[in-house]
């Protein structure tokens, strides 16, 4: 039975953190359509932010964690935006390509300033035995903090005036802007909540990571196969792919390693999209959360 | 109106330079071994076995339309499959051609999947990258003794050494020379190019470029874009992994940082810098950033802290304002640029005799492509 | 060929996207050698069902026979191979590439490289764009891109040619020009034309079917189609149907 509970806490788990990998990228990509290639990176800052605030200037872990993450990180997608996305727009191999040097960029200022070293966040809240297995009480807080991060970002869209501004622009700009909204500002605004969106991710998952300036790449290609398979209703996509891919990494793993959990993952991966093209909310949903 | 034009004549206009970038790797082939300098030598081995490597991305990519993020991969496979075979056989005319062979095989299963499931550009781009990611991490857990294939061990991320070299085939104990080698390489590398270029020349190749320029069309005319997509592909694969065994040969040694992505992103960086859509830009954007790399100190894998750096901005610069490459750039302001840039483009140009016509002639409105080299804004090289 | 000499019929044709539905149950048919028009206002899912027929996209529901066989399932590159060619309402041609090289592309598909060299100086001598051969088709006038596109269509010889409002963006002559081409093109091509300039169907209809909401509203001859009411009612707006 322990074993059984134990299994179960794994796979919310690793669903958990393939959702809350995808939340930013499900913005910026599911959205908006941006190939940003630098979501990976955006996530290693996250961690970065969190380390410099707990050892270097002693804030507390949660406050770096839960509100200077986002804002900062979010503040360097803002910037980024500016002085580079913006000029691709609906170029999308050439975002790719674009974002890309962008997450090679960032990797090597976060070398120069911190090392090619690995860092980490000690994990708070020790752990808790569950019969004769122990597991780490920050996972579940992680759990939590993925659903509580959903459900905003559900309310946000469907509830407020700025979800809908967003929606409306995404889905067709030009309508937008006659109704008096200004797309690029709208889109600018989206990236910057997609990047902190990452960046919080980022924070959250570095206690259960090691962080190092080239972590991202493990983090992009999951966080993208996920959105992809997701498909064309962004977000409820990004939960789904996630429950899927989540249940089959994790159960795999458990079974032999940790390696064939990922080869399996991405065997799925490509034998749904080969049966959904455009995912697997594709063919039910038009486009919208 | 001439210039372009005349690249618009595409099929048959670039013979010439074809002969001449071949005539020059030619007279490369006879005098390098004349100067008597094993050190050189050696290293442009190295070269030569990057270069194929680029030219295996500038078909897919530039012809192909194909955005492979893990062209790596195939370099890793043929190099394993080299390796892995001439361990067990201690000949290598089979296990030569077997790091063909596994690369494409495996290329043509993931290519099926992706093309023949219609994936779009990026979702390929994902995909490859994914799946380099995977074979990246598996090879690296391979340490242990139980993998093994028949007697040659997988050795993880220990990576595999002392990997016999080439010998003449059917007679194990005469391994090539340095000199033989060479002229191997070189031998392979002018074939690899001129053979592309007849490919792309026939019904097949124009075929392939007109798929890369509207799928649609191609497909309403009758053509099975699946199936074209999927043989670029594997071609592609298949001249990745020759790249790989020809390094080996370089090396004796192969890790699994065969598969890493920084070697990955540099193919790319390399067909981006050179000019997506044409042979030559990549081979020269190969060796010039494969240089660049050797002076920041940090050899070929780019695993050190200025290699990203410096190569990130490239990449967003050449996005932002040369998105084109530099070879069709050049060509662009041989053509049509302003009375310095003429004289600019036509110097460098001459000197590297007339280049091929590039590929990637998407047309837009001329001013446009002209501001194209100057600004951000204008020139939308992708369709969607 | 089909032996009641039907070309192409389609059954219970439906298209649905989430819950938009634009082509409706519909039901069409017609004849070997038929120059059949489709009109109706915008949205009335001329070009959707185009796509259907082309599967450009896949149709929902519903059949399409072509000369007797079912190519419900085909996808577009064995339908263009059956003999089916059409002509987008974008024109959908090779722009990076020359006016030679396009319309070689085509006649390459169904011949010898030699032979089809000969054809495509054929066909680009009968639309007109000799003076153009080398010209990258991404720099000719939107009405000479039509051409292109034609030439291309005409080259694979198909049975069955759909035509997306081939007159968009044509000079008054060269919509004269169109007209004698589709007339000859007849004579070895059963063809259908959506098109919006009623002078130009009156000049080359047949039989028409008009299209409303995504499906069949009336076919008859174009003077029967121009005195009928509910015809004009669509066209001014009135939800009569």
């Amino acid at each position: 039975m322990d074993l059984v509970g134990i299994q179960i806490i794994q796979v919310l788990s690793g669903i958990a953190t393939l959702a809350l990998m995808g939340a930013g990228l499900a913005v910026i990509f599911g959205m908006m359509r941006v190939i940003n290639f630098a979501h990976g990176e955006f996530m290693m800052l996250g961690g970065y932010v969190v380390i410099v605030c707990t050892e270097q200037f002693g804030i507390n872990l949660w406050v770096a964690m839960l509100i200077i993450a986002p804002i900062l990180v979010g503040l360097i997608g803002l910037v980024f935006e500016r002085i580079l996305i913006r000029f691709l727009y609906g170029r999308m191999i050439d975002t790719l390509i674009a974002t890309w040097g962008l997450s090679l960029f960032l990797i090597g200022v976060i070398t120069w300033i911190f090392g090619n070293v690995t860092r980490g966040v000690q994990t708070p809240l020790g752990s808790y035995s569950f019969g004769d297995y122990s597991e780490k009480t920050y996972t579940l807080v992680m759990i939590a903090f993925t659903v509580v991060i959903y459900l905003a970002i559900f309310v946000v869209l469907r509830r407020t005036k700025l979800g809908l501004i967003a929606r409306g622009t995404m889905q067709n700009p030009s309508q937008a802007s006659c109704l008096g909204v200004s797309p690029p500002r709208v889109y600018m605004v989206t990236f910057a909540i997609g990047a902190a969106l990452t960046g919080l991710a980022g924070a959250i998952l570095a206690p259960l990571n090691t962080v190092i300036p080239t972590i991202g790449v493990s983090y992009v290609a999951q966080a993208f196969i996920t959105v992809i398979t997701g498909g064309a209703a962004a977000f409820t996509g990004t939960v789904l792919a996630s429950g899927v891919f989540g249940a089959v990494r994790q159960i795999i793993s458990f079974q032999w390693t940790p390696i064939l959990g990922q080869v399996f993952l991405l065997i799925t991966a490509v034998i749904l999209l080969r049966i959904f093209p455009t995912g697997i909310t594709g063919r039910y949903f038009r486009r919208s959360t | 109106m001439t210039g372009l034009l005349a690249s618009g004549w595409r099929f048959d206009s670039n013979r010439h330079g074809t002969w001449a970038v071949a005539g020059v790797m030619v007279v490369l082939l006879f005098i390098l071994p004349v100067l008597d300098d094993p050190l050189l030598l050696l290293q442009v081995r190295y070269y030569v076995s990057m270069i194929v490597l680029a030219l295996s991305m500038a078909f897919i990519w530039g012809f192909g339309g194909i955005m492979c993020f893990g062209q790596s991969m195939f370099f890793g496979l043929g190099g394993y499959a080299y390796a892995i075979s001439v361990g067990n056989i201690g000949e290598s005319t089979a296990p030569f051609f077997l790091a063909m062979i596994i690369p494409a095989i495996f290329a043509a299963i993931l290519g099926y999947f992706m093309f023949f499931g219609r994936l779009n550009d990026v979702y390929v781009a994902v995909i490859t990258l994914a799946v380099t990611l995977a074979l990246y991490y598996f090879i690296n857990s391979t340490s242990g003794d139980e993998y093994s294939i028949g007697k040659a061990r997988l050795m993880g991320f220990n990576g595999i050494s002392s990997i016999r070299k080439f010998n003449w085939p059917g007679d194990p104990k005469a391994l090539l020379s340095a000199n033989h080698l060479f002229y191997f390489s070189m031998g392979l590398l002018i074939a690899t190019y001129v053979g592309l270029k007849m490919l792309l020349g026939s019904t097949f190749g124009r075929v392939v470029v007109a798929v890369k320029e509207n799928e649609l069309r191609a497909e309403l005319l009758g053509y099975d874009v699946r199936l074209y997509k999927l043989t670029v592909f594997v071609i592609g694969a298949a001249i990745a992994g020759l790249a790989g065994c020809l390094s080996i040969n370089y090396k004796n040694f192969i890790s699994p940082n065969a598969f890493h992505l920084s070697l990955a992103a540099q193919i790319i960086m390399w067909v981006l810098v050179g000019g997506v859509g044409t042979l030559l830009g990549p081979m020269i954007g190969c060796v010039v950033l494969l240089y660049v790399s050797f002076i920041l100190g940090t050899g070929a894998s780019g695993g050190g802290l200025n290699t990203y750096l410096i190569f990130g901005l490239i990449v967003m610069i050449f996005v932002l304002a040369i998105p084109q490459g530099i070879v069709p750039t050049l060509r662009d302001w041989r053509e049509q640029g302003g009375r310095y840039r003429r004289a600019i483009a036509g110097a460098v140009l001459n000197l590297a005799e007339q280049l091929p016509a590039p590929g990637n002639v998407h047309v837009r409105a001329f001013g446009e492509r002209l501001l194209g080299v100057l600004g951000p804004t204008a020139g939308d090289r992708t369709k969607g | 060929m089909a032996e009641d000499g039907i070309i192409l019929e389609t059954r219970g044709l439906t298209m649905r996207f989430g819950g938009v539905v634009a082509v409706n149950n519909v039901d069409f048919s017609m004849k070997e050698g038929e120059l059949r028009c489709l009109i109706g206002p915008n949205g009335a899912g001329k070009s959707t069902f185009f796509k259907c027929l082309t599967r450009q996209y896949k149709p929902s529901t519903g059949q399409v026979f072509f000369r007797g066989a079912d190519i419900t399932s085909d996808i577009t590159f064995q339908i263009a191979r059956r003999g089916i060619g059409i002509k987008t309402q974008v024109p959908s041609v090779f722009d990076g590439l020359s006016v030679h090289e396009n319309i070689w592309l085509s006649a390459r598909r169904h011949h010898k490289t030699r032979e089809a060299n000969r054809i495509t100086d054929q066909i680009i001598e009968r639309v007109g764009l000799g003076h153009a051969t080398k010209k990258l088709v991404g720099q000719l006038a939107h009405g000479e891109r039509q051409w292109v596109e034609l030439g291309i269509v005409l080259t694979g010889e198909p049975k069955l040619i759909l035509l997306d409002e081939p007159t968009a963006g044509m000079t008054g002559d060269e919509v004269g020009r169109t007209t004698e081409l589709i007339r000859e093109i007849n004579r070895q091509a059963a063809l259908i034309v959506v098109e919006h300039d009623m002078q130009f169907i009156k000049a080359i209809a047949q039989k028409v079917t008009v299209f409303h909401q995504g499906q069949i509203l009336v076919e008859d001859t174009m003077i029967n189609i121009m005195n009928n009411q509910q015809v004009r009612d669509v066209y001014l707006g009135k939800h009569s149907v």
